[in-house]
């Protein structure tokens, strides 16, 4: 009975390997894949010098900062780090407003059913594509080189950067858009421009607020750090207090961040549900 | 109700009823398309209003924009190389060429090889503890409502502090150097990949969770042979993404001194050598552009699999 089993066993085995666990190749190449990484990592861990020795030095130094950091205190210059707030949030919204202004007309140049020549869409698409892979922060030290410090730097960092993301996401929008309302508009007599913004603008337009609404959220926490190079806003606060070693007012100061933070989502949020009504 | 037009023609009485009915529908839509309008002039003005006062914050006057922008434009221009057509290809001792345009390339190509070292270690790091953390945080598997809240306040926590911030910090503790650019970005990728990682959790199915439980297995036990099978596919794709957004954060957390290309581009910056800022740029950008190319093909195999 058993060797009848043992040999069904076998039987299975030969017509499903795989059944039976990984096969003698799969396990090698398992196995290789592992060695690979092992040394990959200890081969990065050696090139950064995290010596052990380091590392403690390092949590040690850690650990003093973080007991100077509480009680998070305001200092004395608190009326400097309020308007350091209020001069984030403007940025971000007037940087978010120009970006959202400019990459509207180019979403529509981006968009394959407005601009209908596959070379044009293809070259334009490429472009937004190169300019999304400047971070904000490296515009910004542009700008503050270019027009001077303060938030004038910061505001058009913001736009600058953002102008190429929200026109490759309203490109795609109006790409995703029922081409059957604007032949609708055609079939009446509506000339082109009539077409978009009859058939088209209706129902890309949501999809635009409401991400210019997360590019509000989103550039409020951005706009939070531009200042580390310059450029305005609560972050040359963070960076000036950090190079004197108040800790305890740098806590106070990321914590408003935080809360900063929390109020643009809440209003972010109702004006979302309240015009958009999702 | 037949209908304002089916009863039309059923007799002489009933024409005037119809225009009425027309006139009263047509005062009913002008006057809400006139409320609509004041509704838009309302919120328009408010928003107006609101972006008034951050231009006057933000130090946006139509007199320094006049300024400014001339600069910019300026700028950005000096930013390009000078090529000239007959040298393109030559030595890098030639004026005009790429050659001498590029010539601190191997250089350049080490540090962004660095970059992208820093970023994959760093998402790595993030990751692992994501992977450990986004169990207790996500809502059915925590022991209890405790555990969850905490554990995802603490993720949120760490989320919302930016790694360049983070980076400020970690340079004290742990000196000038990719060590602290790594711990930063890592922790602020704990927070961002945990919640993720949570909601994927939160999303998978229960029943095998439940045969490993009633066939005895500890908690342990059943998020290993139970959850992390159903969601390893797309934790991996979420890895993948963050590790684009981490090699964009590398490229700049340099610039407090953290390792990577960004303290060289803030060097050059700083030091007005105008056509290398614009090499470096383009070399960061056509990196960013292939690593995302390249984790976008990933991503896709790695959910396609699934």
């Amino acid at each position: 009975m058993s060797e009848v089993a043992a040999a069904d066993v076998a039987a299975w085995k030969a017509r499903m390997p795989r059944a039976f666990g990984p096969t003698a190749a799969g396990r090698r190449r398992r196995w290789l894949g592992a060695v690979a990484f092992v040394v990959w990592l200890a081969a990065l861990l050696w090139w950064f010098d995290f010596s052990p020795l380091r590392l403690w030095n390092g949590l040690s130094g850690l650990l003093v900062i973080l007991r100077q950091m509480v009680p998070p205190s305001p200092g004395e210059h608190w009326d400097m780090i309020l308007w350091g707030l209020c001069e984030s949030v403007a940025m971000a919204f007037l940087g978010s407003t120009i970006a959202v202004l400019v990459a509207f007309p180019l979403g529509f140049l981006g968009a394959n059913n407005v601009v209908v020549n596959a070379l044009a869409h293809f070259s334009i698409r490429r472009w937004f594509d190169l300019f999304r892979g400047m971070d904000q922060l490296i515009w910004a030290l542009a700008f503050v080189r270019a027009v001077g410090l303060g938030p004038l730097a910061g505001v058009l960092a913001i736009a600058a950067a953002e102008i190429a993301v929200l026109a490759k996401l309203f490109a795609e929008a109006i790409e995703n858009a029922d081409s059957r309302q604007t032949e609708a508009i055609t079939a009446v007599g509506g000339r082109r421009i009539l077409a978009i913004r009859f058939g088209l603008l209706p129902q890309v337009f949501p999809v635009m607020l409401a991400q210019y609404l997360y590019q509000i959220e989103s550039n409020t926490r951005s706009a939070s750090i531009l200042g580390v190079v310059g450029a305005g806003g609560i972050g040359l606060q963070i960076a000036e207090r950090i190079k004197v070693r108040y800790w305890d007012e740098v806590l106070f100061i990321i914590l408003l961040i935080l809360v900063m933070v929390a109020v643009i989502d809440t209003i972010s949020a109702m004006v979302r549900r309240r015009i958009i009504g999702a | 109700m037949d209908g304002v037009w089916g009863d039309a023609p059923a007799g002489r009485g009933q024409r005037p009823r119809l225009a009425v009915t027309v006139a009263s529908a047509e005062l009913a839509f002008r006057a809400r398309s006139l409320a609509r309008r004041r509704a838009t002039f309302g919120y328009g003005s408010v928003v107006l209003v609101l972006l008034a006062v951050s231009a006057v914050v933000s130090e946006v006057y139509p007199r320094s924009l006049i300024d400014g922008l001339p600069r910019v434009g300026e700028y950005f221009y000096k930013l390009l190389p000078t090529l000239q057509a007959d040298a393109l290809f030559a030595g890098t001792k030639t004026k005009g060429s790429f050659a001498y345009w590029m010539y601190r390339l191997d250089a350049w190509a080490w540090l962004l090889f660095e970059t992208s070292q820093i970023a994959a270690l760093a998402t790595l790091m993030g990751a692992g503890l994501a992977g450990l953390a986004c169990f207790p945080a996500a809502a059915n598997l925590a022991p209890n409502r405790a555990v969850y809240l905490v554990c995802r306040r603490t993720l949120e926590l760490f989320r919302t502090v930016p790694d360049i911030v983070y980076a400020l910090i970690l340079v004290w503790a742990f000196g000038v150097g990719p060590m602290a650019g790594i711990f930063a970005i890592a922790l602020h990728t704990v927070g961002a990949l945990g919640k993720l990682f949570a909601e994927v959790v939160e999303n998978a199915d229960m029943r095998p969770w439940e045969g490993v439980r009633a066939a005895g297995g500890n908690w342990v036990q059943a998020v290993r042979f139970a959850i992390v099978p159903q969601v390893a596919p797309n934790f991996l794709s979420y890895v993948l993404l963050r590790f684009e957004i981490n090699v964009r954060g590398a490229t700049v957390i340099g610039f407090v001194g953290a390792g990577g290309i960004g303290q060289e581009l803030y060097v050059v910056i700083s030091r007005n050598y105008y056509e290398e800022i614009g090499a470096i740029i383009l070399l960061i950008v056509l990196v960013v552009a292939a690593i995302d190319l390249v984790s976008e093909r990933l991503r896709n195999a790695v959910v396609g699999r699934e």
